[in-house]
């Protein structure tokens, strides 16, 4: 009667509590060491004096060498990778439930390609970092606009599917007209910039990204986690979340508008990094449950450590940087590939 | 004491209507059955009634309100809606599902209080299942599933409840299981209105039952008066009569089958052969 497993779940939903602080607890860890490696090795103890005299403490322990590397170089770059950890794998999450399924990524909608083709277009006009910035924020944000306007003129049809397949055929638009900016690039220049930036890499990060990129997730999250709890009711469809007493179509606008953000604002600053999105949500469904009160946090941390353990290595790995986009492919296929030969039928 | 009452009601799809000046009525305490044959469109009716897609003609009344100038919030707590037993994408412990039905009572930023807890306890155990409260919704049997569901709509703390065929795909065990519950919540001042294919349902326990057919309204009324073999053979398109047995109950049978006395020698005939 009891089927297997399902003693060890029950236990993960009891202990969900501590399982997310143990979870908190790797990440701080890992964001230590991660601060330590590099070409210019940097001992914790320096590092929590300079954190110390940074935060206005007294003798200066460290030197200024140090100091520049810290906070002008490594501490930036882990933000950074939480920042975009955490956001994708909160985004992803969303867009999971949104959609009743658990292949989504948060590209569905089109905002990786939306932000892609801002971004190209930024590089093909010789634009400013910042600027490009911007075009990939705004294309990401504009693609999805527009995919919700097109399901939304579409009447009378399953309102999710309309919105997928309206996601699906604008993101390949999208996708085309990338490959038309890179036909028109400057190939010794320009091109290579694109193909880059499409992979997705942290390299070029800059103290004022993580500044850029934070109040958008911030404001991105806040509606996530002030509705979490009717998160869990959007995936039973809509009609049983309306005898349930409460407004799918209105809820879900606000949801994917704060899952649209929180993507985009991290995709203009770090490029297209997949996997992250599609599957972190599986591996904290696997730790804590489906219930989304608890999936938010530890999909969010989980997303924080795998981007910052995937970033390190592409930075430490070899003399070059390794994209992103490859590493997080290659971790995450074999992973995806492992959770589906486990066999749960359901997620 | 709340009510419910369809008066004219149209239901069905733009262009493609399914049924039409339909009246009902249900009470707290009452349990009416919904019968009629397939796709005569008893699902679509229930969604009407819940407003959960548009009428095509009429009104739908909830304690003499029309439903369309309620909130969502207002209708979830005077009425509750047990959809078919279904899988969920993902493996919500039992006790979560339940706890869902207390959304209506709490504010839109909310999360379920200790309070929630305790009445969505209380109504996995009033249904007999709060064993069952840890486990995965996914990973139970459908007769289980179908009995959160009620729990959920019991924790919705509505006056009345509106069940899409509870019994379907239930073994003939859980189907008594979930009937017998259903009595219960009637007689504890419930107000249930069910859909069912099996006109039995309707005879053991029913208060008032309802006929549907071609669209519209067949017969309605008490189940004695109103399910005749006439009735029953009409609206059905199948010969039927109805027995009534020592102990009271009715039941349907079908008529001009093999079983029936004449036809019955030849199961005979192979004894004698043998001989």
């Amino acid at each position: 009667m009891n089927p297997p497993g399902s003693p060890e779940r029950q236990r993960a939903r009891t202990a969900a509590g501590p399982i997310i602080g143990v979870l908190a607890a790797g990440l701080l860890l890992l964001a230590l060491f991660a601060i330590t490696v590099g070409p210019y090795p940097v001992p914790v103890d320096q590092i929590f004096a300079a954190l110390l005299n940074y935060a206005g403490g007294s003798a200066a322990l460290t030197d200024a060498q140090v100091e520049t590397v810290l906070f002008s170089v490594r501490i930036p770059r882990v933000l950074a990778a939480l920042l975009v950890g955490a956001a994708l794998a909160a985004a992803g999450t969303v867009y999971q439930g949104l959609f009743r399924n658990p292949l989504v990524s948060p590209d569905i909608l089109g905002v990786s390609t939306g932000a892609g083709l801002g971004a190209a277009l930024g590089i093909l006009l010789s634009m400013p970092v910042v600027v490009t910035q911007g075009f990939a924020f705004a294309g990401g944000l504009g693609t999805v606009a527009l995919v919700y306007a097109v399901a939304t003129a579409v009447r009378g049809h399953d309102p999710i599917l309309v919105l997928v397949l309206a996601g699906v055929v604008l993101g390949a638009l999208a996708g085309a007209c990338i490959s038309l900016v890179k036909i028109l690039a400057d190939p010794y220049d320009q091109l290579p910039a694109i193909t880059f930036w499409l992979l997705g890499s942290l390299a070029g990060t800059q103290p004022d990204d993580v500044w850029s990129a934070l109040p958008f997730v911030v404001a991105g999250l806040v509606p996530l986690v002030l509705l979490r709890w009717r998160m869990n009711l959007m995936t039973l469809g809509d009609e049983e979340a309306t005898a349930l007493g409460i407004d799918p179509r209105r809820l879900r606008v606000l949801l994917v508008a704060a899952a649209t953000l929180m993507t985009a604002s991290v995709v203009a600053v770090a490029g297209v990094v997949g996997w992250v999105g599609l599957v972190m949500p599986h591996i904290a469904r696997l730790v804590v449950g489906p219930n989304f009160d608890r999936l938010l946090p530890a999909a969010m941390i989980l997303g924080a450590s795998y981007l910052l353990a995937v970033d390190t290595i592409a930075r430490t790995m070899a003399d070059t940087e390794t994209p992103l986009g490859i590493l997080t492919a290659f971790v995450g296929a074999p992973v995806f590939l492992w959770l589906l030969a486990t066999g749960r039928r359901s997620w | 004491m709340s009510e419910l009452r369809a008066e004219g009601l149209g239901f069905g799809y733009p262009g493609f209507p399914v049924g039409r000046a339909v009246d009902l009525s249900l009470r707290a305490g009452e349990i009416l059955c919904l019968l009629g044959p397939n796709g005569c469109g008893k699902t679509t009716l229930f969604k009407t009634l819940l407003g959960l897609i548009p009428r095509q003609a009429g009104r739908v009344m909830l304690d003499d309100r029309d439903i369309l100038s309620l909130h969502r919030r207002h209708i979830a707590r005077m009425m509750a809606y047990v959809p078919q037993a279904h899988a969920t994408v993902f493996p919500y412990a039992v006790g979560d599902m339940v706890l869902m039905g207390r959304t209506a009572h709490r504010g839109t930023f909310s999360r379920p209080t200790p309070e929630d807890r305790d009445r969505a306890g209380a109504a996995l155990a009033q249904m007999g299942i709060d064993e069952l409260s840890g486990r995965d919704y996914t990973r139970i049997s459908g007769g289980q599933r179908q009995l959160v569901l009620i729990a959920r709509a019991l924790a919705q703390d509505a006056q009345l409840i509106v069940m899409d065929e509870p019994t379907a795909s239930l073994d003939f065990g859980n189907q008594v299981l979930v009937l017998n519950q259903v009595r219960k919540l009637a007689a504890a001042g419930l107000g249930v209105v069910l859909s069912t294919h099996n006109p039995d349902h309707a005879f053991t326990y029913a208060t008032r039952v309802h006929l549907l057919g071609d669209g519209v309204t067949q017969a309605a009324g008490r189940p004695v008066d109103v399910l005749t073999p006439d009735v029953l053979s009409r609206v059905y398109g199948a010969p039927i009569t109805v027995e009534r047995l020592p102990s009271g109950y009715h039941v349907c049978v079908p008529t001009g089958l093999s079983s029936d006395a004449e036809t019955r020698p030849p199961a005979a005939r192979p004894a004698l052969a043998g001989d």
